[in-house]
């Protein structure tokens, strides 16, 4: 279904390669000076940006076209149990994330030359793919919370600072020092460390990383079950 | 036994607005009921509660015995409904068999298809299709899981000559099958053609619910107009079964299911007939005789 919506299925998988081909690919061959490669540690980084993308704007715009087309109402008086209505959302996003990490992670070995033992991308994958709740979250709070012209707006608003601001693009080390002073407290910087440690290139535990993701997942999930409930309230009470 | 759809007491009150004041209405297997009034009466209101949609403000609503949001009872229902929405990306074929997927024994997903009148456009995506194939689109979602109940809020609504006759005629195949099927509308007509029980609703209360033919024998069936030669007024007509009385300079024109008996009183009141005209009143036109008090 997603990929009949180009606007959904070109942003989501190749845009992530369009940008490592300008971010990543002129510092591909580059080592960090603890060893790992720029090439690697950039992949994981777009990697990181990809799966983002899919979370926040696949149901942070789905889920805001959802309510605007009145879908909601007619899958309510299906016998379809609303959690299962969105748990396989849930995994349709998962398995289109895996998708573009793969092809990502694909394009960086054939054309980029980057290669790591299969055992640590799958890793990073992993990581990944599991770290992605509070995007999850923080994309159904946007949906619920926007109309579907304004989703696209807000998703870019919050995501597009988030990911800049904590190295997806330009390593954290390079961004002026306000921003590197803020990055420490951004969910995406933490999320990304999960990606940057299982190459041996995190900054923090992994237990820092969960520790931080839960607790924005905890704040995410709260704001996205408050908008639900307000919108229940409003058209299904 | 345990009716399909069962509303005790319902009232729901949306803000300032009372849209439902006690509805109590009890709908059994295999009966066709028509819920008939005009726009705003709450029908609509009355089928979300049955459905488990929206909550009653007070009393209760029911639907095979369970709570409507019950997986038991809404796995038994098939839901056609105003004001709702499906992905525009997914073809006929492909939604129909989404929605059959959610039912324990569907219909072939061709034969909803075909029911609907939709053979020609199952390839299609749903977004491009007309208004009309739209609707016949949620007829087919409505009864491709081959469900005992079928809920239909305004099925025509929308439709052309065409497309109504063939949803209209699958209604009733589905009704002579068996189903109990609970539609909406505020075509007089259409539920007379259809349903064997009409429950009139007006400002959110059941005002009739009958047969067509008592319903029919309750309205004023013809309508009288004539001039006469002094201005008269409405102590003229006074203790006369007549309604929708409309007095014009020396024009005269009202609804009556007994014109012989006005006009002969008339006659008897010295009232001067001139140019009288009995024609059969207009169906639409004497239900509405029905829901508007003054």
């Amino acid at each position: 279904m997603r990929w009949r919506v180009p606007a959904f299925s070109v942003t989501n998988l190749a845009l992530p390669i369009v940008f490592f081909t300008f971010f990543g690919l002129p510092v591909a061959h580059l080592r960090r000076a603890d060893g790992v490669s720029i090439g690697a540690y950039l992949l994981a980084s777009f990697g990181a940006y990809a799966v983002g993308n899919v979370m926040i704007y696949g149901f942070g715009i789905g889920v805001a076209n959802e309510r605007a087309m009145k879908i909601d109402r007619l899958m309510r008086a299906s016998p379809l149990p609303p959690l299962v209505f969105m748990l396989a959302k849930v995994l349709t996003a998962l398995v289109f994330a895996l998708l573009a990490l793969m092809l990502l992670i694909g394009f960086g070995a054939t054309v980029g030359g980057i290669h790591q033992p299969g055992a640590v991308w799958a890793m990073v994958i992993a990581r990944l793919l599991a770290g992605s709740l509070p995007f999850i979250a923080l994309g159904f709070a946007i949906g619920y919370l926007s109309g579907p012209h304004a989703a696209p707006a807000v998703a870019n608003l919050i995501y597009l600072p988030l990911a800049f601001a904590s190295g997806f693009f330009v390593p954290v080390g390079q961004l002026p020092p306000f921003v590197q002073a803020i990055a420490p407290f951004l969910p995406t910087y933490h999320y990304a460390q999960l990606a940057w440690s299982a190459l041996g290139a995190g900054s923090e535990t992994l237990g820092t990383s969960l520790l931080w993701l839960a607790g924005y997942t905890a704040v995410f999930l709260a704001l996205a079950v408050r908008a639900y409930r307000r919108e229940e309230r409003a058209k299904f009470a | 036994m345990t009716p399909v759809v069962e509303l005790r007491a319902a009232r729901k009150r949306f803000g300032q607005v009372e849209a439902l004041r006690g509805v109590d209405l009890a709908i059994g297997t295999g009966e066709l009921v028509a819920l008939l009034g005009p726009n705003g009466a709450g029908k609509t209101t009355s089928i979300s509660l049955m459905l488990g949609l929206r909550r009653p403000t007070g009393g209760e609503a029911r639907l095979f015995g369970f709570d409507p949001t019950d997986q038991r009872a809404r796995s038994r229902c098939g839901v056609m409904l105003q004001e709702s929405g499906t992905t525009g990306v997914l073809t006929v074929r492909e939604l129909v068999d989404l929605f059959r997927s959610y039912y324990p024994s569907p219909l072939p997903a061709a034969t909803a298809i075909a029911r609907a009148g939709l053979d020609a456009k199952a390839g299609v995506r749903a977004g491009t299709l007309s208004g009309g194939e739209r609707q016949r689109l949620y007829f087919a979602l409505a009864v491709c899981g081959d469900p005992e109940a079928l809920f239909l809020d305004e099925p025509t609504v929308g439709l052309d000559v065409e497309g109504r006759r063939a949803v209209l005629d699958s209604i009733r195949a589905l009704s002579a099958a068996g189903k109990t099927i609970v539609l909406t509308t505020h075509y007089l007509e259409e539920a007379d053609q259809l349903a064997r029980r009409i429950v009139v609703i007006d400002r959110g209360m059941v005002i009739a619910d009958a047969t067509p033919r008592e319903i029919k024998s309750r309205i004023p069936s013809k309508r009288i107009s004539f001039n006469t030669g002094a201005p008269v007024s409405d102590a003229t007509f006074r203790g006369l079964p007549v309604q929708n009385l409309e007095l014009a300079d020396h024009r005269v024109r009202l609804l009556s299911h007994e014109p012989e008996l006005v006009l002969k009183a008339l006659f008897e009141r010295g009232v001067a007939v001139r140019d009288l005209e009995v024609t059969g009143a207009d169906l639409e036109e004497a239900f509405l005789s029905l829901t508007t008090r003054p």
